[in-house]
């Protein structure tokens, strides 16, 4: 009877993770496709002002309406999308190399490379990272490379610490021995051995730190250290749509917004799903 | 000759394992060391093979004393000594196919044009088939993996061969093949051996002469 029971439920739980993984799979894709074909397909230009159609509400001729200066918001999310999904990974990317790097060479060195680089990364981790991307993004003019930059160097940490543990742990196994009293030079039972065993943890750590890395971008450009005003990035829409939605303008708030918040659900939708595929005890979390 | 002299290890500095074990094995010779579980044998066998630092002790491979250990022991004297452990899955890299895992040794010592005839000739000698050479540790039985950790143990043709408990995992005819195929290297070659197991029947049939762990050790922490 408890089996029958314990079935059950374990059916349900599939089914609902199954539609969950289906809807972001067809979400990304959606994203994806968009960022990717819709800017050379369509030769519409983003950045067109026409002031005679200023802050029109969604119509079909502009279905997610125009900006305080007529510009089309459809075609501005679309680009602002493409935009920082772009920071998003690239940053997320630099960021997991930098980690994996820094986490494996203390595991790998141990004694007082570890202790030391260990130090450095609780030093970093004690400060608050929005503020410490902030800072470093000051130190540039706007654009994009800053942002990939600020975004990178702050969200390296996490990463570090996770291969760092994961390679500890691999460090005792007998297969290292084995490797050692093969000849084997440090080098050599790092990037063999090591380093292709947390390959899955530092890929997964990568793909959920891309929807994070997206809402830096987000919150630097509207605070207004992102990226250049004219650009389209989701912050930066959000960012000049402040002023139309104290006007009861809505539009270029919402759309922006939605743009933001479902293909970072999708994405950490995603990731969560193949983090209880690799670890499949820990329940899946939302890491934004 | 192989020998351990007076080893004092373990793992907090302390508290050792033991205290003052030591132990020689001459070229050519088959040494049996029998002991409990738990005694310390292993921890003996992973400082016989360079893998563990002793905490006071020398060892000397082929007249040479050995200054440091894992990384930091001369390649020459790493290599000179083959181990074969007793948890094969614990001893494979899950990601290397059973050839790439034989042939590693030669890779990482820069002799990669070698690996292709000496893994054919190594996985006669341990009698794995191409197929199962083709194959992943978790495609392949507890037994057939220690035919390829043996091989690979082997690959280098190393003077010394530390088995540590090798064959206590394995049912009686894989135990029978893995030891024939450690006595036709050792006749080819002349390797010394140094098995260390508690199965007294085998280690007294397979080696020349057997120890006995208490008659190797001065003193065991609350023996």
């Amino acid at each position: 009877m408890a089996d029958v029971v314990w079935r059950s439920h374990g059916r349900a739980r599939r089914s609902t993770r199954t539609v969950r993984v289906s809807v972001s799979a067809a979400i990304v894709t959606a994203v994806v496709l968009a960022v990717l074909v819709v800017p050379p397909l369509v030769q519409l230009d983003q950045q067109a002002v026409d002031l005679s159609l200023k802050l029109r509400p969604p119509s079909p001729a502009h279905p997610f309406g125009t900006d305080d200066v007529g510009r089309d918001l459809l075609l501005r999310c679309v680009y602002g999308l493409r935009v920082s999904l772009l920071v998003g990974l690239v940053a997320a990317l630099v960021a997991t190399v930098i980690g994996t790097a820094v986490g494996a060479a203390a595991a790998a060195f141990g004694g007082w490379t570890d202790r030391l680089v260990m130090r450095l990364v609780d030093t970093f981790s004690s400060v608050p990272h929005l503020l410490l991307g902030i800072f470093i993004v000051a130190m540039f003019r706007p654009g994009v490379w800053p942002v990939i930059v600020s975004v990178a160097l702050t969200h390296w940490l996490s990463t570090a610490r996770i291969v760092r543990s994961e390679v500890l742990s691999l460090r005792s196994r007998p297969y290292i021995d084995a490797a050692i009293s093969g000849g084997a030079s440090r080098w050599r039972v790092t990037v063999r051995h090591l380093v292709p065993a947390v390959v899955p943890q530092a890929g997964l750590a990568a793909v959920l730190m891309v929807p994070h890395a997206m809402w830096h971008e987000s919150a630097l450009s509207f605070l207004g250290l992102g990226l250049p005003a004219h650009q389209a990035s989701l912050g930066n829409l959000v960012q000049t749509a402040r002023g139309s939605l104290l006007a009861g303008d809505w539009w270029p708030t919402l759309f922006p917004g939605l743009f933001l918040i479902i293909p970072t659900l999708a994405i950490a939708g995603l990731a969560g799903a193949w983090r209880e595929r690799i670890s499949p005890r820990r329940r899946s979390e939302l890491m934004l | 000759m192989l020998e351990l002299d007076a080893i004092t290890a373990g793992y907090e500095p302390r508290t050792p394992v033991f205290r003052g074990a030591s132990l020689s094995v001459a070229p050519g010779e088959a040494v049996g060391l029998l002991g409990p579980s738990g005694c310390g044998k292993s921890t003996l066998a992973r400082v016989a093979a360079l893998l563990h630092r002793p905490d006071a002790g020398r060892v000397v491979v082929d007249g040479e004393e050995v200054r440091g250990w894992r990384h930091r022991a001369p390649r020459h004297l790493r290599t000179a000594i083959g181990v074969v452990f007793q948890q094969p899955r614990m001893s494979a890299d899950p990601r290397l196919r059973l050839r790439d895992l034989i042939a590693e040794p030669l890779r990482a010592t820069g002799r990669r044009d070698e690996a292709t005839d000496r893994v054919a000739e190594l996985a006669r000698t341990v009698g794995l088939t191409d197929d199962l050479l083709g194959r992943r540790p978790h495609e392949v039985s507890d037994g057939q993996l220690q035919r390829a950790c043996l091989a690979r143990a082997l690959v280098l043709r190393p003077r010394w061969l530390v088995c540590d408990e090798m064959t206590a995992m394995l049912d009686a005819s894989t135990t029978a093949a893995l030891v024939a195929a450690v006595e036709t290297y050792r006749d080819d070659h002349g390797a010394g051996l140094l098995a260390v197991g508690h199965d007294r029947v085998l280690l007294e049939r397979w080696c020349d002469r057997t120890a006995q762990w208490a008659d190797c050790v001065e003193q065991q922490p609350g023996a």
